[in-house]
């Protein structure tokens, strides 16, 4: 990685990620508006407005909290989102392609358990203590899927390299003899952002769980923290199941961010479909129906590969 | 980064691990002694086979070392919950006898 | 020389974050202390070339010090907050084996005569960690299923507390005359809750 790639790395990457985390949750405060029946152009403008708002509010700690624990989680949620994007390959851009790329993105996201959890201890509140165990029951039934998942690409390209698993599908994007795998993904990026339907880390029943003592930029922190990460799973999959860079007229790296905006729009226009999980429903889903599914889709991978030869 | 260097740094973790292992009370406390100590062994499994033999085999030995990490911490916390449900207690002392 | 300063940070990083594990005042401090620890001890595998591995390490540790943060919390009978904690014994015994056990140890390296290096890397570690797994050393992997899955069994059967054969007995499908089902467990095991 040459020193103006990596200037370019550390200014571009965290500012897009940070762009299309406030784009996300633009969109997203439309989206509810619009299901509420309230002022559309008011959703738009809720993530700016609470920016700012939090932006100036006085920041809170509680007697006996682990302040450097906390704030530690509270600043790492952005921090994992950008680590997450750095291996991936916009076209024939890329800033640091690991040779284990795929293993990588996730130490990342088993990262984000020791964060929300600890996000959750920090506070010395016991609301926030709940949502932290919440995050962990979740994350111990959809690990697994979302392993066995990466595998699948892993085996179409032959490799855990990004740069191979994205040449592997010049031919046919992996989405398409791929869709378990995919849909196991996405819902795991979903469910390791504390998002959407599993967001009960999060809960309303819990006094907002682990944001419940947090306050000031460092609820501003965890908030846009939370959409970095979900924008940076949609990322990933990008060079995982789409094909990576692939698209006529444009270069590669353009094609990979509009790629990321329509799996954003995607997810955020199916959020409304499904009610919250309760983790313990979620554990026996997962390990009884999802599981088998996935180990089922690898066998097929497999069998496909080694009929072709290497990806169709 | 030599070979007795890499060495020397798993013996420190290896007698970190061996110092808390020996002398924590909290069953929990010992395991992170334990895992400390497969920690260094890890280590040094990877150093000597980097720099004696950097073939194949001696990667899945080091495969092997991560499962017995795993199996310990797993058999460890069921220890744990067992002992703390019949003795009301996490510290090794009150466990030194088999009757309950 | 970049290589050398990365393995001495990692090296303090690691040897630090295990002092700092049977130092610190409060439990869920002493797991991440040790969780840094095991990522730097990742890091400096992944200096001598073991990409896959050094990963892996990374990912399951941090993994595994997640989960023993709940059952740290779960089992310590006092405020688990920043309190001063020195639930300790024979410490002045242990550490003196354990200072003389790292000089052993240090002797030992400083004074065996090394070998020379044996074979080459192979160009793609990865690739050829899994050929042998898959090709040669397969009975290796096909050994540690059973005992994985040995453990599960063997970690639910002691963690469980009296289950539903202790209270219940066998037979657990049967059914009164009425055809309802025998057992009135309140708490109905099977999937499908």
């Amino acid at each position: 990685m040459s020193s103006p790639a990596a200037m370019a790395a550390v200014v571009l990457l965290p500012v897009g990620v940070a762009v299309l985390a406030l784009a996300a949750a633009s969109v997203n405060g439309a989206v509810n508006a619009r299901a509420e029946g309230g002022a559309v152009r008011d959703g738009f403008a809720a993530p700016f407005r609470e920016t700012a708002r939090l932006v100036r509010q006085q920041r809170r700690t509680l007697p006996g909290a682990d302040s450097l624990l906390w704030r530690i989680a509270g600043a790492g949620l952005g921090i994992a989102a950008v680590l997450q994007v750095v291996v991936i390959p916009f076209g024939a851009v890329w800033f640091a392609d690991l040779p284990v790329g795929l293993v990588w993105f996730n130490a990342i996201d088993v990262l984000l358990w020791a964060l929300w959890w600890l996000l959750g201890w920090g506070a010395n509140s016991s609301w926030s203590l709940v949502g932290g165990y919440r995050f962990l029951a979740q994350a111990l039934s959809y690990e697994i899927p979302l392993m066995f998942a990466l595998t699948a690409p892993a085996i179409g390209a032959g490799s855990l390299r990004l740069l191979d698993v994205q040449a592997a599908q010049h031919s046919l994007w992996f989405v398409v003899w791929m869709p378990v795998s995919f849909l196991v993904y996405m819902a795991s990026v979903v469910a390791f952002s504390s998002w959407g339907p599993f967001q009960t880390a999060l809960g309303p029943d819990i006094g907002t769980g682990v944001l419940a003592e947090l306050s000031g930029i460092d609820r501003l922190l965890v908030l846009g923290g939370r959409y970095a990460v979900l924008v940076a799973g949609a990322a990933f999959s990008v060079p995982l199941f789409l094909g990576g860079g692939s698209g006529p007229l444009l270069p590669g790296g353009i094609w990979v961010v509009v790629k990321t905006i329509a799996v954003l729009a995607g997810i955020l226009a199916v959020r409304r479909l499904f009610p919250t999980v309760r983790p313990d429903r979620l554990a026996e889903i997962a390990w009884v129906i999802v599981v088998p599914l996935v180990l089922v889709q690898l066998a097929v991978v497999a069998v496909i590969v080694g009929v072709n030869r290497g990806a169709l | 980064m030599t070979l007795q260097l890499v060495l020397l740094v798993s013996a420190a973790l290896f007698a970190i691990g061996l110092y808390g292992a020996l002398s924590q009370q909290v069953v929990v406390m010992v395991m992170m002694g334990i895992e400390l100590m497969i920690n260094g062994v890890l280590l040094a499994g990877g150093a000597l086979w980097w720099f004696l033999a950097p073939t194949p085999d001696g990667q899945t030995l080091l495969l092997v070392v991560l499962a017995a990490m795993t199996v310990e911490m797993a058999m460890g916390f069921a220890v744990a919950t067992v002992v703390h449900r019949s003795r009301n207690s996490d510290m090794t002392d009150s466990a030194t006898d088999l009757a309950g | 020389m970049i290589v050398a300063l990365m393995f001495w940070a990692f090296a303090a990083l690691a040897v630090a974050g295990g002092i700092a594990v049977f130092v610190v005042n409060s439990m869920a401090r002493a797991t991440y202390a040790l969780a840094v620890s095991f990522v730097a001890v990742g890091a400096m595998i992944v200096l001598l070339h073991l990409d896959y591995i050094g990963v892996i390490t990374i990912l399951m540790m941090l993994m595994e010090m997640a989960i023993m943060a709940v059952f740290m919390v779960m089992f310590t009978g006092m405020n688990p907050a920043l309190m001063p904690m020195d639930m300790t014994h024979h410490k002045r015994r242990s550490a003196i084996l354990a200072a003389v056990v790292f000089a052993l140890l240090a002797g030992a390296i400083f004074l065996i005569p090394w070998p020379a290096r044996i074979g080459s890397p192979a160009a793609d570690l990865t690739r050829s960690l899994g050929d042998a797994i898959m090709g040669s050393k397969m009975l290796v992997m096909l050994t540690i299923s059973p005992m994985l899955f040995a453990t599960i069994v063997a970690a639910l059967v002691l963690a469980n507390p009296r289950g539903r054969y202790d209270r219940y007995g066998d037979r657990l499908d049967r059914r009164t005359a009425d055809g309802y089902p025998d057992p009135d467990d309140p708490i109905r095991g099977g999937i499908g809750r």
